[in-house]
């Protein structure tokens, strides 16, 4: 165990760090959702919704989920490959670079420093950063398992190995850019050509590092915590491969109707159609594994943490390619519809399975338990609760917007102005509001948890010691 | 094969490589290296300094959080912001500003849509043109001054041309002026007026009378009418702001009057930069109503105007 001690406490910190910017991200994601029914709280220039909520996107997808998922895949890793981090030292650089990048990204957004493409609003230093981050990440996580002392690799693995690989090819390609100043790029790639860039990029982002990443952590921890083998190694490789080879395809069903060529928007309908196939290949997967013993929801607390993440990840990709199609597009792109998506799988998908995750992670590393089952429950029920108000909210606010957006009087004439429109928002956002304060109160819970367990932990140590 | 490249990490890494590329080769590498991608459309400018600094600031600010740039062939799409995307307006577009969310109109077909001096009061209060609106205010820009020297490096990175003069003149130029300059750009290397002449639902051939001339209820409904849609611009009861006074009898900047169908027209279509309506050149900046207001709500507007001249048309 001792061997392992040194790399604990890397997976430690990092989980700390992710908490930290977590709540950062989660603050600023509140701020924004009052600032569009309380426009008196935009306080320019820093605290303006335009720079805010780069910082709520980049801070969460980069700081709390990325490093949540480093931290994790140390952990993981070793336990898969029987053996500790073969360079110790360089996963503990890889925090601290994180922390510097993820730090220096915060401050330059909020002073106005942006690429303005979506999920990738860094600017250039900062990428810098992360790529060579993502390249030492990589050299750890791979040479540990090429050192492994475990024969065959693990599910967990195999999307461990392809979430570094397609985040290393996307983020690289999306970030080439002229550097006019220290703080100041702008894209090499214009247009149409920059949007189908943007796009592939975009899309492929949400699936390996909210997508592939997230099912190698569920494949690994919704077994350990039940005590249940996945039901089906067979279906799990059929999932993964038909995942990672369609998914790349799909990233042009964001610029359905745009000027991009109409055939890459119809591929990427059409591979995003078939992306359901893989997605509940592990959805199945999921549930028939909870499925031989469904006491096991009741009688362990982390299990229904997995089932409903994977159950708003079988939503999730379903609702997705749905609106992939050029019909339903038509109605809900550039509506709200569109952001109660994204935050069903964020808030639904991606923070359970993270969260039921480092549970179970924190108390193995001090050789304890959680600090409180009681708390961890209603962490789940309030995100749940939470999650649920903000999606619904917004899913019918996005189809009012477009509904109303396409309404004609019998002369042809449009039934409603676009303030006419916005006057109908209002009842929805100041609701989506509540829902994400019971989200955040929910994740707070969590917080709590973690730390009492961590302060729980080293008690023991000490009075071992 | 299938037991073996679970043990084999390195093996299965190239594999997974070649998974994950072969989408992007055919929908993103390849197509880049073809002209489809690259389309321009003629006559396309690239950004004037001032424009381009604009932009920055509309990235900085960002903008396309809440407004999109691009309007979809679709037919409400079209007639609530004008003609359809091109693939050929992007091409100085580094990186290109469509956006995803509608919080706010469409910016596509903005340029040229409203006077400078609308953007400027507006900036500093949506909400005076908008009860609804929750955009944040901008007019605290016009306390910043542009940096010729950054500007300058920015032209420079985007191999955009420019004159010495051109950068010089931009050390007297506020943010506010920069940004309403890029927005007055956008759009702009399409026709508008034939977009918004083909799209209209409503038309009206020339010399037609206005059915409701002097029409009391008319003229009551055009009042409303106009406090919703024109005051903003044209004032109290038409004395002028923004857009020119409508009492008077002048008509796009000349001292005599027109027949209605002209007004009609005009409140219609809009007005266009190097447009004409019945001999008259346009300077643009009136927006079109085609998509929003009724044939008896124009001809009521009509009405009601004239009867702020104190006539009933003609």
């Amino acid at each position: 165990m001792s061997d392992y001690q040194y790399d604990n406490q890397t997976v430690k910190k990092f989980i700390i760090s992710s908490i930290f910017w977590g709540v950062v991200g989660l603050l600023a994601g509140i701020w924004i959702s009052i600032q569009l029914w309380k426009p008196e709280l935009n306080f320019p220039p820093l605290f303006t919704y335009g720079r805010l909520r780069s910082i709520h996107v980049n801070v969460l997808a980069f700081g709390l989920v990325l490093g949540a998922l480093m931290g994790l895949f140390y952990y993981v890793t070793m336990r898969l490959t029987k053996r500790p981090l073969v360079f110790s030292g360089l996963a503990r650089f890889t925090l601290y670079l994180f922390n510097f990048a993820i730090a220096l990204g915060c401050v330059t957004l909020l002073q106005g420093y942006t690429k303005s493409l979506a999920y990738n609003e860094f600017e250039w230093p900062v990428n810098l950063l992360i790529v060579i981050l993502w390249v030492l990440f990589a050299i750890v996580i791979l040479g540990t398992i090429i050192k492994r002392k475990e024969e065959q690799m693990y599910i967990s693995l195999w999307y461990f190995i392809a979430t570094i690989v397609t985040i290393a090819i996307i983020y690289i390609v999306n970030n080439l850019v002229i550097p006019v100043g220290l703080f100041k790029s702008y894209s090499i790639f214009a247009g149409v050509n920059g949007a189908n860039v943007e796009w592939w990029y975009g899309h492929n982002a949400v699936g390996s590092e909210l997508t592939m990443a997230v099912l190698g952590i569920f494949y690994y921890f919704l077994p350990k915590s039940t005590g249940l083998p996945i039901f089906s190694h067979r279906l799990s490789i059929i999932a993964f491969w038909s995942l990672v080879f369609a998914y790349l395809w799909t990233g042009a069903h964001h610029l359905v109707y745009t000027p991009v060529p109409d055939w890459i928007q119809t591929l990427a309908i059409a591979f995003t159609i078939f992306l359901i196939a893989p997605s509940w290949g592990s959805v199945v997967n999921g549930f028939y594994t909870v499925g031989e013993d469904w006491s096991k929801i009741r009688t362990n607390y982390l299990t229904k943490f997995f089932i409903l993440g994977i159950t708003f990840y079988g939503l999730q990709t379903v609702q997705g390619p749905t609106q992939g199609l050029r019909v339903v597009s038509q109605l809900i792109h550039y509506t709200d519809w569109v952001v109660g998506h994204v935050h069903m799988g964020a808030m639904g998908w991606d923070a359970l399975v993270i969260t039921a995750a480092i549970y179970y992670v924190i108390p193995k590393i001090y050789n304890t338990e959680i600090y409180s089952e009681r708390v961890a429950n209603t962490h789940f029920w309030l995100v749940l609760i939470g999650q649920l108000i903000y999606s619904i909210t917004m899913w019918i606010a996005g189809i009012q917007q477009g509904a109303l957006q396409k309404l004609v009087n019998p002369d042809g004439t449009l039934k409603y102005t676009m303030g006419e429109i916005i006057a109908r928002n209002y009842p929805y956002w100041k609701l989506r509001t509540l829902g994400g304060v019971i989200f955040v109160v929910g994740m707070l819970f969590f917080i709590y948890n973690v730390f009492m367990t961590i302060r729980k932990g080293n008690a023991l140590a000490a009075s071992k010691a | 094969m299938a037991k073996n490249i679970y043990s084999k990490p390195v093996i299965f890494t190239i594999l997974a490589t070649l998974a994950v590329l072969s989408g992007s080769i055919v929908v993103t590498f390849v197509p880049m290296l073809t002209a489809q991608m690259h389309p321009k459309l003629e006559g396309l400018k690239p950004y004037t300094a001032l424009q381009l600094a604009g932009r920055d600031i509309y990235q900085r600010e960002g903008c396309s959080f809440c407004h999109t740039q691009t309007v979809r062939p679709l037919k409400t799409e079209v007639l609530r912001y004008g003609e359809y995307s091109k693939a050929g307006e992007f091409a100085y577009d580094q990186p290109f500003l469509w956006g995803t969310k509608r919080t706010g109109p469409d910016l596509a077909r903005i340029g040229g849509k409203y006077p400078d001096e609308w953007h400027k009061e507006h900036f500093e209060n949506p909400r005076a043109f908008f009860a609804e609106s929750d955009m944040p205010a901008y007019g605290w820009l016009k306390a910043y001054r542009l940096d010729p020297s950054t500007v300058e490096a920015h032209m420079k990175g985007l191999g955009f041309p420019y004159t010495p003069d051109e950068i010089a003149v931009l050390k007297d130029k506020t943010e506010l002026e920069a940004l309403v300059a890029y927005v007055q750009v956008i759009g702009t290397a399409v026709s508008q007026k034939a977009a918004a002449i083909t799209t209209a639902p409503i038309k009206v051939s020339e010399h037609v009378p206005n059915p409701l001339a002097g029409n009391p209820k008319a003229i009551s409904m055009g009042e409303g009418l106009f406090k919703k849609h024109c005051e903003v611009c044209h004032g109290k009861e038409g004395v002028g702001g923004i857009g020119p006074s409508l009492k008077s009898k002048g008509f796009l900047y000349v001292q005599a009057d027109v027949p209605d169908d002209d007004y009609f027209e005009v409140i219609n279509n809009g007005t266009h930069q190097g447009g004409a309506e019945d001999g008259r050149t346009e300077k643009g900046g009136m927006p079109n109503f085609s998509g929003t207001l009724s044939k008896d709500e124009i001809w009521a507007l009509v009405s009601y105007i004239r009867s702020l001249q104190g006539t009933t048309g003609g």
